[in-house]
């Protein structure tokens, strides 16, 4: 009884956690004073629901909770903050619209779009979306970021007040810039997914923790905005991506490159959601850079079907990706690809053309530098280049993966053979 | 900003060092992020140290007087096994090196900012003038 209550409340937090939020902070524009009230509301869910059971209308006994703790703060306060009526009224307001048959409606796109508001800082906008959406402790996003929590406790809190202070209206963008500020909402929620899944041989794979909440997010995405072609591109990418979650580590934690997965893995439910997603977007006819993301995945997860990867395909969509977004991730990419579709040396070639500063602590760089170097037999430069690869790891499981190829080409005889 | 990145290992990472598999393994992970630290030119100083069983520890009393003990300062499971101070941007960049620490589970980094440099060259004036 009691483990039911406390699920209902995780279930409410999840699903209505952020839609309260976004009603709320939406009128009063100030969403640390919104988030007080939640939290307290949600604290007193966990008090009273064990006992008393769990309500039948659980978002509308937690918007009364929470103005009642508005109307206690503003008392004891004598509303000094300016925002206090305001929020008020937003909860009075949010209480009715309950009853009616329109219900509370969804803000949360308006909290998404202001999270990645050109105003506020790129570095803390997913941490702002996955605090203020989905109610993530900043402690959990810290150690998701590698940040210290004080410090991201205080970006956050910077962040809320700038939106507060300068004004950011919560509003989703005009026509006329809705494709940079959509992508600037995209970007921030496939960060929360981490990036550079198996797209480069041997390259770093960080299991940040948080795959679960950015897919949530994506769908939210696409739920929100069904036309958005881009949207639905990011959603296929992540969950082509998180089809492969169980292959990427044997069962004592060994890291496994993309080529030796095993396919009969790979989870087919998802890889059909993600194309599902992706053919849906190609009908809007508007390329971008996610659906070709998602597309370079979809070339890898029919290696289930036919038994093989089409690296020319492969190749070419990164080709179009990064003319549409030189991305350092998407350059290291395409040369991995290129080397695949053709050659080693090719490949390399490609790699040399990159900008040294941007690539001296890029660890998937050095990862397929050594992998091309060992192919060629290159033995010395495959050791040099797996040493700063293994060095840049931080991934335990892929820094032994490393360690052992490393091994393996140091003794291996020496060769000249180019292949 | 100097950041000092000091490594804690458990007692079973400080055994592995004894044998030569565990020393190898040991080498094959660590000289790699070493010389990752060093290509970066960020190295200020930096050091590995002896077991914590060959530490001697010096207590001041009350008194004026001290107290010797034979052993480490702090009696946790995790100990210090080695330090770099690294000169970076900021605590961001000093985490993602501390993230790269190749260490075994249980153990980690403790990541520290320096004093403020303009408190250190103050330091050094005052030494150099007295």
């Amino acid at each position: 009884m009691a483990a039911n209550a406390y699920e209902a409340v995780e279930r409410a937090a999840r699903e209505s956690y952020g839609r309260l939020l976004a009603f709320l902070s939406a009128r009063s524009r100030d969403i640390a004073a919104a988030e007080d009230a939640l939290a307290d509301a949600f604290s007193a869910a966990l008090v009273n629901w064990p006992s008393s059971g769990v309500p039948a209308n659980p978002e509308a006994w937690l918007l009364t909770a929470a103005r009642r703790k508005l109307v206690d703060a503003a008392r004891r306060r004598q509303v000094r903050e300016q925002s206090m009526p305001a929020l008020l009224l937003a909860a009075e307001e949010a209480e009715a619209r309950m009853t009616s048959p329109s219900g509370l409606g969804d803000e949360r796109l308006k909290l998404l779009f202001t999270c990645a508001h050109p105003a506020i800082d790129a570095a803390i906008r997913t941490p702002l979306m996955l605090q203020t959406v989905l109610g993530l402790d900043a402690g959990r996003i810290a150690s998701a970021f590698c940040v210290s929590p004080a410090a991201m406790a205080r970006r956050l809190t910077r962040a809320k007040t700038r939106i507060r202070d300068a004004g950011i209206p919560f509003e989703p963008p005009e026509a006329d810039e809705i494709a940079p500020r959509l992508d600037a909402v995209l970007e921030a929620i496939y960060a929360a997914y981490g990036s550079g899944w198996d797209d480069v041989a041997g390259g770093s794979a960080s299991l940040r923790g948080l795959a679960g909440e950015a897919i949530y997010l994506g769908r939210l995405m696409t739920a929100l905005l069904p036309d958005e072609p881009e949207a639905r591109g990011l959603l296929a990418l992540m969950l082509h991506c998180e089809a492969r979650r169980a292959a990427r580590r044997e069962t004592g934690g060994a890291y496994v490159p993309l080529a030796e997965q095993d396919t009969t893995l790979w989870s087919r439910e998802l890889a059909q959601e993600a194309e599902q997603q992706l053919a849906k977007a190609a009908l809007a006819d508007r390329v971008g850079r996610f659906q070709l993301e998602a597309a370079i995945q979809s070339v890898h997860a029919q290696r289930a079907v036919t038994g093989h990867t089409d690296w020319e395909a492969v190749a070419l969509l990164y080709e179009g990706l990064v003319r549409l977004a030189p991305t350092i991730g998407g350059l290291v990419g395409r040369a991995a690809a290129v080397a695949e579709a053709r050659d080693a040396q090719a490949g390399l070639a490609l790699l040399r053309d990159l900008p040294e500063a941007s690539v001296t602590t890029y660890q998937p760089y050095w990862a397929l530098a050594a992998h091309l170097f060992a192919r060629l037999g290159r033995r010395v430069e495959a050791g040099h280049a797996y040493e700063r690869a293994i060095g840049l790891c931080d991934d335990p499981a892929m820094r032994t993966f490393l360690i052992g190829q490393a091994e393996m080409i140091a003794a291996s005889k020496p060769s000249n053979t180019v292949h | 900003m100097q950041y000092m990145l000091l490594f804690y290992s458990t007692p079973e990472e400080f055994e592995a060092r004894d044998d030569p598999e565990g020393r190898k393994a040991f080498r094959a992970s660590f000289v790699p992020y070493m010389k990752a630290l060093q290509d970066a030119g960020i190295i200020v100083n930096g050091a590995g140290l002896q077991k914590p069983g060959t530490a001697t520890s010096l207590r001041l009393n009350g008194d004026g007087g001290h107290h010797v003990q034979d052993g480490p300062f702090a009696d946790t499971k995790e100990q210090l096994a080695g330090f770099f101070i690294i000169e970076v941007a900021d605590i961001d960049a000093a985490l993602k090196w501390a993230a790269r620490y190749p260490g075994r589970p249980g153990g980690g980094v403790e990541v520290r900012p320096a004093l403020p440099q303009a408190d250190r060259e103050a330091l050094y004036k005052m030494l150099a003038e007295s």
